[in-house]
């Protein structure tokens, strides 16, 4: 009843607004069209425009406080949906303008207003805009203009390379410094998105004769992209609820911790600019699916394939489309807008896509995209149903047609499916699709998936961590989104559920979360927002009114107001409170964000930083003093083995040949260098020849304290090492089950970390080599190499470098090994007795 | 192990290529100045034919006593000596700076070194045989005896003197001259790990049980010898008789390898390209057919000559050979062959693992990337594609038929 009714309430009340406006001197304007009018009130600038007049919220409030909620995004564009809502408010400004033109004697006015109006909005926005930028700048500020991490330094080479080389070289490059001896594709292994962002942004600057180095394009590329989503954020959630939800969107998104952890300066990584290529993709679907334009579903396959040339992570969007056409259909919300807006989009963002060399044809032969291509038939046969039916005239031949028609389409889908996979043209889900239906999959089946720690499951920590105020303005925000159901809310609702349940199975996944738990979250603060300040401004407004307006509505409406006067005044006072609180959370959360980024988020985990003993800033630079030393003193060609961590970091900073390195494409190569590292000395020797290493390179952090070093790594290595080759053995590193380091340490231990390690005293009243990291005295002390020396050791030993001896010259007899080792080493006293067989002389 | 028939001498050959910068020079590979130590200076006229075989090779020895305080292997870094001969058995110390530390980095840095023990080999003499990884025998009493085959002067033959005639079949190590008569031995016996048939740099090491093998007293001697007594319990059968052992001709063949003189051999100019082509590309295309070359030499004492093998092969290799094929060569010394590169792309390496008995190895190793295609090197129009084509421009050709008929009907 309420919509009906408020619609023509407020019809009644314009028609009453124009006699007014009239009469009292053109204080207050109104468009004929829409029926949304703004109150001129400068001595009160609220944060978020209020484009709902009090008066007819005071309506609003006399018919009932649930439909209070009066501005309401119109379906202009239903046609034939199903959808029951009238055009109630239009907030578009295409309509202002227009109707700006028709009532020309209220130009000045109307100028003003809406000058006004679009000033607020368009400040608000450019502040939310250089706050999204700025805040990401903790990093630059603490440390220096860097890249982060380790896939980001993947990212910067190839980048340089490509500004160097230019694309044809980029595409087609073949990477012979990186998996030894197998080398690397690059061109055809990398979403190269993010590297021809960089480099259009590099080259545009440098026509405009900016001479900037790539490196600051690189560092800056990830916040300039988070700038620019909070704009899409805004026009998302104006899409789906008001301008004033979008808003709020862009305002929330642009400090979201979950958001700011990929995004700092620095962290030049494929989510950087992804999360705005996703975001954008579903902006402008839901766009296209709200008005039926195939204008708009192109603007949505350009976005998906900007996607797709970013990041992995595209497979969420061809998932999840067909997943909300499958919805959409099954609730009856099927429609020629739908129609369009999906095929459009499918076709030509599934062609687009098999431009990008790493996804090829995946989009017709990997099970991952065969949800999206199984919608896209069905919506056809759902066509053509629609298309039987309309001509048929009779619903009973129709409802067998029906019959046979779903039966065979089914039947079809069914058996091609079965024959596509049997036959093996569609290859089955990958172990990383698995993994995320399965949290438990990876971890039984792919180590090499399980080890990454961006992979675990997320603590509820992590989520209040990154969400704050967010995670409870979720489901008030849902709750909002289901009052109100149409296309665009259900696909917000469903993007806001599958995310949040994927960011419970992997923690890096609350980064796709992020977006729309904070457009959900806006839903919910812009609306209660929204509701609080009518019901304030309801009590302030009679005295106001008096003055402003005419004689006929003052009198009605203290009238009202006499009989409402009590509980209005406690409901204004609740209000009150409510809205403080409002703000108070707001406030929080904005504090929280602040400091989760400054003090969490910016550290670019290539330098590390920690409190000294009298509060001073220590700085732990020894990666970048590793690899320069790598850089200065090693030959060019030398061949550099370390766990696959840090081999991004090796081949762009110090420049030299890797093993193996993030990309971990090849497991086999990575359980060589897993069984390397585990076990014996002689062993890995042999291993080490084979792969023709110069050097080794650990971490160890049993010096400074620093945890995520290679030791705590090991059980790593001998999981992903055993995977592989089934000499190596988990329970053989473990003492009763436990991973130890100390006197019960199991024998095939992690020599190179520890050598010489126990002539170092690290800690004050601590026996030598006491190691900080775990908090234990090792225990063998007296590490002795053999077939490696120390090459390097950096300042705080964080980094450790050995070089890999060439065989010995001669052959030695090693006379104190041979009692030792069963004569695995020694000299074999049978030789005697083998040349005495020949009969040519004896002892 | 026929090979291992002269009992008491054994070589270790081992050579890596870099090594031989260091020794000497390239263009003249022979080494010139050479230390002897003995324990007793009476052995420079009880070896004197040894020793003047050497000299009138054009060899500089430097006889000195093996605890004379001054003797040094280098001064200022720089070796003064190509070659040493330990011909003192019973030294249990080195004068001077030398000791076995010292003697195992002159190998180690690609000189040559012989060395000569008998039953009364000191701890030091052993200890550097065993860090070359031969072992002498343990018991300083025991002494080779060979009831079968030893040397007989008169009717009376001491056991212990044996006279072998076995060799090793080697052009290379003894000379293409044959050695008629038996080399006489006496002294320890010693062995050598099978796996210990690694070379590894260029030294060249000889060891022998027998200090007397060298000496002028076996040049001249009668024996006996009787392989085939075995078959016929200890019973001699035949007895050859010699005018004359064949320990001279044996030692100065076999010093003869050790400095150098045979067997050496050097690699260069190595090459490679795409067929068709001179210029040596940086990297290769999988397919491309390419053409390796090498040139290989043979020292022959006073000049390179050009080395004639037929057995010298390439390997492509990358973690394991994928191209293994055999080297053409002219006969003057230039060795090629082409191959096409495999359809693998990777860090591929050209291997030449050129071991031979007695010859210097070559071990060359140049590592080159394999790269796939580009993208616009594939084939354009394929024949199989065509009713890919043919379905393309009938759609498009439909599609623009259907739009006209759409909008024009009516």
């Amino acid at each position: 009843m309420t919509w009906h009714h408020s619609k023509s309430q407020s019809q009644d009340l314009n028609s009453m607004m124009l006699q007014e406006s009239s009469s009292v001197g053109q204080r207050e304007t109104l468009s004929s069209k829409n029926q949304k009018y703004f109150l001129e009130e400068p001595e009160a600038p609220s944060l978020f425009p209020i484009s709902v007049l009090d008066k007819s919220v005071m309506v609003s409030f006399r018919v009932g406080l649930k439909s209070s909620i009066m501005v309401r995004k119109s379906d202009a564009l239903n046609g034939g949906s199903k959808s029951s809502l009238p055009p109630v408010n239009q907030p578009s400004s295409q309509s202002d303008l227009s109707s700006l033109s028709k009532h020309f004697s209220f130009r000045t006015l109307k100028l003003k207003t809406k000058q006004q109006e679009l000033l607020i909005r368009v400040t608000i926005l450019g502040l939310v805009y250089i706050l999204a930028f700025i805040t990401r700048l903790f990093s630059v500020l603490r440390y220096e203009s860097m890249i982060h991490e380790f896939d980001p330094y993947f990212n910067y080479r190839t980048t340089l390379y490509l500004t160097e080389k230019g694309f044809y070289e980029f595409w087609n490059w073949f990477d012979s410094e990186s998996w030894y001896p197998l080398g690397r594709i690059i061109g055809g292994t990398l979403y190269p998105g993010l590297m021809v962002t960089a480099a259009v942004i590099y080259w545009a600057l440098k026509f405009l004769r900016f001479a900037v180095h790539i490196r600051e394009v690189c560092v800056l590329t990830a916040p300039f992209f988070a700038s620019n989503t909070t704009i899409v954020a805004y026009f998302f959630g104006k899409e789906l609820w008001d301008s004033g939800a979008g808003l709020v969107a862009a305002a929330l998104i642009a400090i979201c911790p979950g958001y700011i952890s990929r995004s700092v300066a620095g962290s030049y990584d494929n989510e950087g600019v992804a999360i705005f290529a996703l975001l954008l993709t579903f902006y402008l679907f839901v766009k296209a699916v709200n008005t039926g334009s195939l204008a708009w579903s192109l603007a949505s396959a350009f976005g998906y394939f900007y996607m797709v040339s970013a990041w992995g992570g595209y497979v969420f969007i061809i998932n999840l489309l067909p997943l909300y056409v499958l919805v959409l259909l099954i609730t009856g919300r099927y429609s020629m807008r739908l129609y369009v807006a999906y095929n459009c989009m499918y076709i030509v963002g599934m062609l687009l896509a098999m431009q990008i060399r790493f996804v090829g044809f995946q989009h017709v032969q990997s099970g991952e995209h065969m949800a999206a291509m199984g919608v896209f038939f069905l919506i056809q046969v759902f066509y053509f149903l629609d298309w039987v039916k309309h001509m048929l005239n009779d619903s009973k031949l129709f409802q067998a047609f029906l019959r046979i028609g779903v039966t065979c389409a089914l039947g079809v889908g069914v058996v091609a499916l079965g024959v596509g996979t049997a036959s093996g043209y569609i290859s089955p889900w990958t172990g990383r699709f698995y993994s995320l239906l399965d949290p438990t999959y990876a971890k039984d089946h792919i180590p090499i998936i399980a080890s990454v720690s961006e992979h675990q499951p997320t603590a509820w920590s992590s989520f209040m961590f990154d969400f704050h105020i967010l995670l409870f303005l979720f489901p008030a925000g849902l709750y909002f989104c289901f009052q109100q159901l149409s296309d665009a809310t259900i696909f917000i609702v469903m993007y806001g559920l599958t995310s949040m349940y994927f960011a419970g199975v992997m923690v890096r996944l609350i980064l796709v979360a992020t977006p729309a738990v904070c457009l959900i979250s806006a839903i919910a603060v812009s609306a209660t927002l929204k509701n609080l300040t009518q019901l304030v401004r309801v009590e302030s407004k009679p005295a106001h009114t008096v003055l402003a307006k005419g004689m006929n509505s003052t009198k009605s409406l203290s009238k009202q107001q006499a009989s409402l006067d009590e509980s209005a005044s406690f409901l204004k006072k609740g209000a009150m409170v409510l809205l403080l609180g409002a703000y108070y959370l707001l406030s929080r959360y904005a504090i929280h964000c602040t400091w989760v980024t400054s003090e969490a988020y910016s550290s670019p985990s290539i330098v590390l930083a920690a409190r000294g003993a009298h509060g001073q800033r220590v700085i732990f630079d020894d990666y970048r003093e590793a690899y320069f030393w790598l850089q200065q003193n090693t030959p060019s060609d030398a061949k550099v083995m370390s766990w696959w961590d840090y081999g991004y970091q090796i081949t762009a900073m110090g420049n030299r040949t890797v093993i193996v390195d993030n990309n971990t494409w090849n497991n086999t190569h990575i359980a060589t260098v897993g069984r390397a590292m585990s076990s014996y000395e002689d062993e890995a020797y042999e291993i080490m020849r084979s792969l023709d290493v110069d050097y080794v390179l650990v971490v160890f952090g049993g010096v400074t304290g620093y945890s995520s070093d290679d030791i705590n790594k090991f059980l790593w290595m001998v999981r992903i090492g055993g995977g592989v080759f089934p000499v190596i053995k988990e329970p053989d590193y473990l003492v009763n089950g436990e991973y130890r380091v100390d006197k019960g340490a199991a024998p095939k231990m992690y020599k190179l970390s520890y050598y010489r390690f126990g002539e170092l005293t690290t800690e004050y009243g601590k026996p030598p080599g006491y190691d900080r990291a775990r908090g234990v005295e090792i225990g063998n002390k007296d590490v002795k190499l053999e077939y490696l020396e120390e090459a390097f050791t950096t300042s705080n030993w964080i980094v450790r470098i050995y070089k890999v001896k060439p065989p010995s010259n001669r052959w030695e007899i090693y006379m104190d090994l041979v009692d030792e080792s069963d004569g695995d080493y020694g000299y074999d006293c049978g030789a005697i007795q083998l040349d005495q067989a020949t009969g040519n002389y004896k002892l | 192990m026929a090979n291992f028939s002269i009992a008491t001498v054994f070589i270790a050959s081992i050579s890596l290529l870099f090594a031989l910068s260091n020794s000497f020079s390239l263009e003249n590979p022979t080494d010139r100045r050479i230390l002897v130590l003995v324990d007793d200076l009476a052995l420079k006229s009880s070896h004197s034919i040894f020793f003047s075989s050497l000299q009138t090779r054009g060899f500089e020895l430097d006889f000195k006593l093996s605890d004379d305080p001054k003797i040094a292997l280098q001064r200022y870094g720089q070796y003064l000596y190509d070659g040493l001969i330990l011909f003192s058995p019973t030294i249990e110390r080195f004068g001077g700076s030398l000791d076995v530390a010292a003697i195992l980095d002159f190998v180690d840095s690609g000189k040559d070194l012989i060395v000569a023990a008998d039953a009364s080999a000191s701890d030091l003499i052993r200890n550097i045989a065993a860090e070359c990884g031969v072992d002498f025998d343990e018991d300083s009493s025991a002494v080779v005896i060979d009831h079968g085959s030893y040397a007989v002067s008169g009717t009376e033959g001491d056991h212990t003197l044996i006279a072998a005639d076995d060799f090793i079949q080697s052009d290379v190590l003894l000379g293409t001259t044959k050695i008629e008569a038996p080399v006489l031995f006496k002294g320890i016996g010693h062995s050598l790990n099978p796996a210990n048939s690694l070379a590894r740099n260029n030294a060249r090491v000889l060891f022998s049980g027998s200090l007397d093998l060298f000496s002028n007293k076996y040049e001249i001697f009668c024996s006996s010898s009787n392989h085939q007594c075995k078959r016929q319990g200890a019973q001699i059968i035949t007895c050859n008789r010699y005018a004359k052992s064949g320990n001279q001709q044996f030692v100065t063949e076999l010093s003869k390898w050790v400095f150098h003189e045979r067997g050496h051999l050097k690699a260069v100019n190595v090459r490679h390209h795409r067929v068709g082509e001179t210029d040596e590309p940086a990297i290769y295309r999988i397919n491309d057919d390419l053409e390796y070359l090498v040139e290989i030499y043979e020292w022959s004492g006073s000049s390179w000559e050009p080395y004639v093998a037929n057995d010298v092969q390439i390997q492509f290799y990358m973690m394991s050979p994928y191209v293994l094929k055999t080297m053409s060569t002219d006969k003057k010394g230039l060795y090629r062959t082409s191959f096409k590169v495999p359809d693998v792309y990777g860090v591929f390496q050209f291997k030449v693992e050129y071991q031979r008995l007695g010859y210097t190895s070559l071990s060359l190793a140049k590592q080159i990337p394999v790269r796939p295609f580009r993208h616009n090197e594939y084939e354009r129009f394929i024949p199989t594609a065509f009713p890919y084509y043919g379905a393309s421009f009938s759609t498009m050709a439909a599609f623009f038929i259907f739009s006209f008929v759409y909008l024009y009907s009516k």
